[in-house]
């Protein structure tokens, strides 16, 4: 099973729209044909009230609580979802769906036009509302009107706090979780490091590796290098690997990956390269770089959420540098100056960015009590 | 939800508060208060809670709480943007007490604080008789451990609401049991015997 067929023949289920109904773009470029695909877990009640839509970060996918297809590996948050998980499928119908941009299946830069080439660099650029519009096709495709919950993280957190403003009316609650309003500098800064190096890679071939029948791997990889290190913190890599040594006793005096925290993070290069599409790479980190809400809303985030019904609970970690607890607590402001019913805890957590896609027992009993809060709010039992 | 019976001083707070009000409980704890409000009075109950046990209690109860403190948060709120602002136990605790108090008053229209009083005779005869630091069954803390860093009297406790001209709609004191001591008595009275105070403040117009 390769990349390329997974972008045009998923392993879950494909909503193709026909291309008489393209996704009009913020950029103004009108997307078409457009397929999203995506994976569901439980069942939809009769008054369609259960739904809770998951969604996932840069690198993420539709896979959520089932095998990766690419790398056969488990869903990639098992933990928080499924039967009796904090995001409960014995009671809820959970949706998670590829990102438009993305490689897993939804339209992306991998995805091939109507003229059947590789979209490539020439795919429009998207922002996290387009993610947002594509998807919610999808949940009107499900006749879902009111969505229980939208539940994500980093980016995903992006995609929560979108559906929150541009659907209020469709977002009975909100979840987002270890994100921001807007992208900071820092955040721009690191994601085009990431461009650069894919784009710095001869394979690249300006985007057309495709049709060039090669793949920048390379630069790729050190793109995802230097991304894994903002996901982690100083005090994990240190409890981690320290400076221990890599199956050896003393330094080899060359340029070998010599310590453990090197031949970590070449691993994480290499393993993502076979999973993840360069271009998509280039165009989620874009789009998660022109995300500012309030900027949108004449400055004032406050205005992105006025008027709001949807219960919020806002979650951040201590030791999260890429997404710290300041930008939630901006967050939290915002929906404070609109009366917006918002809950916010901040996490204890040496685990930096990735804390919350791994174990951490008080992010899931957080998750459990505010769904199951909401569920019996919206009379779901 | 069962309703496990409330603490006799929250009762006291809780029949301050109109029904339908928009609520803010301040060091909310477990929400026991909050939820009493929303179910008993269709308040729109918000809190603030520094623990994280506790705001997680209060997430799976439904309620609004946000992890923080009175003295950083209560700027992020608007004007009037609450019936009833709530600080039950905590003012002590603060590092400033007056901007707390004011902030609580800019935020809401009304403010409820109930605090334990300071000038309760078994206090002040731990300090004359002993020349120790009081250590009571509801201030259990020694001096350089406690997180009450502000105490006050009842009496200082009103001389503030005049400073930051607060009208005083209600005041009770409250005995050893938590129960309201009844009948109006003057200050130095309650002041010796009280507990606790309650205090209901409005803006003065």
């Amino acid at each position: 099973m390769t990349r390329a067929t997974e972008a045009e023949n998923p392993h879950s289920l494909v909503l193709r729209l026909p291309a008489e109904s393209p996704l009009t773009l913020e950029s103004g470029a009108s997307l078409a044909p457009l397929q999203i695909a995506y994976q569901t877990y439980g069942t939809l009640n009769a008054e369609k009230s259960n739904a809770v839509l998951i969604c996932h970060a840069l690198t993420g996918d539709q896979h959520v609580a089932s095998d990766n297809p690419v790398t056969g590996k488990p869903g990639w948050w098992i933990s928080m979802v499924g039967p009796g998980k904090p995001v409960d499928t014995n009671r809820f119908f959970v949706i998670c769906s590829n990102v438009i941009g993305g490689c897993m299946g939804s339209t992306g830069p991998a995805s091939r036009k109507a003229d059947d080439t590789i979209w490539g660099t020439e795919f429009p650029v998207i922002t996290l509302a387009d993610m947002v519009r594509a998807q919610a096709r999808l949940i009107d495709h499900l006749g879902i009107e009111t969505l229980l919950a939208v539940v994500g993280g980093s980016m995903g957190g992006m995609q929560v706090l979108s559906w929150a403003s541009l659907f209020p009316s469709r977002v009975f609650s909100a979840m987002p979780i270890a994100t921001a309003a807007k992208h900071s500098a820092q955040n721009i800064a690191f994601h085009e490091v990431g461009r650069q190096a894919v784009m710095a890679d001869p394979e690249w071939q300006r985007g057309r590796y495709h049709a060039a029948g090669t793949k920048p791997v390379k630069g790729l990889s050190v793109a995802r290098m230097a991304a894994h290190i903002t996901y982690l913190s100083e005090g994990a890599l240190q409890r981690k690997f320290g400076r221990n040594l890599q199956n050896r006793d003393a330094p080899t005096f060359s340029f070998d990956a010599d310590f453990q925290v090197e031949s970590y993070l070449r691993h994480q290069g290499f393993t993502f390269v076979e999973r993840f599409d360069a271009n998509s790479y280039l165009y989620l980190t874009r789009a998660m770089d022109y995300f500012d809400l309030a900027a949108d809303h004449g400055g004032s985030l406050a205005r992105a959420f006025w008027g709001t019904k949807t219960r919020f609970c806002v979650v951040s970690f201590t030791s999260d540098w890429l997404f710290p607890t300041a930008d939630s607590r901006s967050i939290v402001k915002a929906l404070n100056a609109c009366g917006a019913p918002v809950s916010f805890v901040e996490i204890e957590s040496d685990k930096g960015h990735d804390a919350f896609l791994l174990e951490e027992p008080n992010l899931f009993a957080t998750t459990r009590g505010f769904l199951d809060a909401a569920a019996s709010a919206r009379g779901v039992t | 939800m069962t309703a496990s019976p409330l603490r006799p001083d929250h009762a006291l707070i809780a029949s301050m508060v109109t029904a339908g009000a928009r609520v803010l409980d301040v060091g909310c704890g477990d929400g026991a208060l909050l939820a009493h409000l929303a179910r008993e009075k269709g308040a729109d109950a918000r809190g603030i809670e520094l623990s994280r046990e506790g705001v997680a209690a209060c997430v799976a109860k439904g309620l609004a709480v946000i992890q923080g403190d009175a003295d950083t948060d209560l700027v992020d709120y608007p004007d009037d943007c609450f019936d009833f602002v709530i600080l039950s136990q905590t003012l002590q605790a603060t590092r400033q007490p007056r901007v707390v108090l004011e902030q609580m008053l800019r935020i809401g229209r009304n403010a409820i604080v109930a605090f334990p009083n300071f000038g309760h005779w078994r206090i002040r005869a731990a300090i004359t008789l002993q020349g120790r630091m009081p250590v009571t069954e509801n201030l259990p803390e020694t001096w350089y451990n406690t997180p009450n860093i502000h105490f006050c009297t009842i009496r200082d406790f009103v001389a503030l609401a005049e400073e930051i001209h607060a009208k005083i709609v209600r005041a009770e004191a409250l005995d050893a049991s938590g129960r309201p001591m009844g009948v109006k008595m003057p200050w130095w009275f309650w002041n010796l015997m009280g507990e606790q105070g309650v205090f209901w403040l409005a803006r003065s117009s």
